[in-house]
């Protein structure tokens, strides 16, 4: 029990104290499972999008590869990676075996199918005639996708923090194609784990829980965007008209 | 009178089966057309066609003179950007009145400062001023129904297609649209197709009725000639002519008909010669009942029998009685001459009509 009271202590001084080590491995976490998710969403919403509304030569194929590789094992994932980006590998000569890049890539591997099948799913629960009625008073066929993405927007976020949660949770890929290297590729899942290892529980654990408010802080942020406020914003911006 | 839009040839197949074959139509400038008939008869289909919301499997469609189902990408989206549809549901965008009404606007590349002033002539036209900041999941059934009228009507579109916008609606609600709609329709000028299987509406609304039945035109013309002359037994059934009765006819002469129905002969206005078979029918409103004793007295009405009440329906003020005689005959009378005539099942009745009121059936 003490292990367990200490570690939320420790949690609050590795926060309070700026541990240059201990904020570069939080910072990375925080640029490679963000970079994945951002590019994850850029790729898995379109495509989420492009499968429920547009018709196309193996959409249910595709669409039965996105439901598969949601599930793909991470390890697995990383082993694949690691094969292709390895020095006798396909693309070896780009040396990105051990990087943050490499990481980036198993994380988008994952995230992608997750946010695509979300994606999917919450654009077929929106009422198919709210894209006839958009298209009935002259909007474009991607105008009356977009209509529809407004109408789908809580399962759209939802399935940006469910990309964001399986990367950030991430442990096995990353380990493999980023290796754990302190002040290059360590982040706070590897560290944990080595941490644990190493019997440091009250670090491990206290990392933990930094992971822990870490995730719901971005939760919170990424659920506001679920209000109209926040949507309207972002309306703005894409189309230049207020909502 | 300029032609807006033309159809012809459309049809379309569904696993084999054919759901719609039109030979052709055409929708003048500023007039209503009404297509009326039962669920199922393929008027949706129809409206989407128009719309370009749906392929048919063969057919063109002009609007303006020009064909536009083969058009692809930008062009398509111009033409259909001439027109606008209002659905059976409002089928509201979740979001503020004014972001419903403005879409068609925004998507067209309006200025904001046009948009503005549009949705509010828009709102003012359906009676919602003041409603624009409200969330579209605070309205009623009616005022969605009017934000979406607004909102199809704000873009000014050459043809209006209206998809059985009231039928959702309560008695009021629809009635008061019913006249609203007509009236803005006309006082705008606009052109407008709209699918019914409400004949009160079609009545209501429509300078031209085309009855659709198992997606074909079975007749087309002007309101009181579809009620009064269907051409056949199925739009005479739908267009509330419940009594149809099949005959022969035993004489003829200066432009009056005897015709024999179950022994019974009753006269009919028409030109039909001896011995041929025929479908008559009669509207319930165009029956008189009257006290059996009374039948004989002097009418103007060629027609007198006496039967037996079968049944009694009432709805609200009025009441369907079927008096059986021989043949049921269906007649619709207020609640009030129900009780002053005393009638109730199994009880005498006559049943006057005239000779004028009885109509033959064109396809008989």
């Amino acid at each position: 029990m003490s292990t367990i009271l200490n570690a939320f202590k420790e949690a609050f001084l590795l926060i309070v104290r700026f541990n240059p080590d201990f904020y570069r491995v939080l910072l990375l976490s925080l640029i490679v499972s963000g970079t994945a998710t951002v590019i994850g969403a850029l790729i898995g919403i379109p495509l989420g999008v492009a499968l429920s509304e547009s018709s196309f030569r193996g959409r249910r194929v595709l669409l039965t590869l996105v439901h598969a590789f949601m599930g793909l094992p991470p390890v697995v994932v990383g082993l694949f990676t690691l094969l292709v980006i390895m020095r006798s590998g396909p693309l070896g000569s780009l040396e990105l075996y051990y990087t943050p890049t490499a990481m980036v890539i198993v994380q988008v591997i994952l995230a992608t199918p997750i946010i695509a099948g979300f994606t999917h799913a919450s654009m077929e629960g929106v009422d198919p005639r709210l894209g006839l009625q958009a298209m009935s008073l002259g909007a474009t066929r991607w105008q009356a996708a977009w209509v529809k993405m407004r109408e789908a927007r809580a399962g759209l976020v939802a399935a940006v923090i469910a990309g964001l949660g399986r990367v950030m949770a991430e442990v096995g890929a990353v380990l493999i194609v980023g290796g754990n290297l302190k002040g290059q590729t360590r982040v706070l899942t590897t560290d944990i784990v080595m941490q644990t290892r190493m019997a440091n529980y009250e670090l491990a654990l206290a990392e933990g829980i930094v992971l822990i408010l870490l995730v719901v802080i971005i939760n919170i942020f990424l659920t506001r965007l679920q209000a109209e406020k926040g949507m309207r914003e972002i309306e703005k911006r894409v189309t230049g008209y207020p909502a | 009178m300029k032609t807006i839009l033309e159809a012809s040839n459309l049809s379309k197949t569904y696993d084999g089966s054919k759901v719609l074959d039109i030979d052709e139509f055409s929708v003048e400038d500023g007039e209503t057309l009404v297509f009326l008939g039962p669920s199922g008869a393929g008027k949706s289909l129809l409206l989407r066609i128009l719309n370009m919301l749906e392929a048919p499997s063969t057919g063109t469609v002009r609007l303006g003179g020009e064909e536009i189902l083969r058009l692809q990408g930008r062009e398509r989206v111009e033409v259909a950007r001439r027109m606008a549809m209002l659905f059976q549901e409002p089928l509201l965008f979740t979001g503020s009145v004014t972001r419903n009404v403005a879409y068609g606007l925004k998507v067209r590349g309006f200025p904001p400062a046009e948009i503005e002033k549009r949705v509010a002539d828009a709102l003012r036209t359906v009676r919602l001023v003041g409603f624009g900041e409200r969330h579209v999941s605070t309205l009623s059934g009616g005022e969605a129904q009017r934000v979406a009228l607004a909102r199809a009507m704000v873009v000014e579109p050459e043809v209006l297609f209206l998809d059985e916008p009231f039928a959702n609606l309560d008695r009021l609600n629809r009635d008061a649209l019913q006249v609203e709609v007509r009236d803005i329709l006309k006082r705008r000028g606009m052109t407008a197709v709209f699918v019914t299987h409400d004949q009160q509406e079609a009545a209501r609304l429509g300078d031209r009725i085309m009855v659709l039945d198992e997606g074909r035109i079975v007749q087309r013309g002007i309101p009181s000639d579809i009620f009064h002359k269907p051409a056949t037994e199925s739009v005479a059934r739908f267009v509330g002519m419940d009594n149809i009765y099949n005959g022969v006819v035993t004489s003829a002469a200066g432009g009056l008909a005897q015709v024999l129905i179950e022994g019974k002969a009753i006269e009919v206005v028409s030109e039909r010669i001896e011995g041929e078979h025929v479908t008559v029918g009669l509207r319930p409103e165009d029956v008189t009942l009257v006290h059996a004793a009374d039948i004989g007295s002097r009418e103007s009405s060629r027609n007198a029998l006496v039967g037996r009440v079968s049944s009694i329906e009432a709805q609200g003020p009025t009441a369907y009685v079927t008096v059986d005689c021989p043949f049921p005959v269906r007649a619709l009378i207020t609640m009030r001459s129900l009780e002053e005539l005393g009638l109730e099942v199994g009880s005498e009745a006559g049943v006057r009509f005239k000779a004028t009121a009885v109509h033959l059936i064109q396809g008989s």
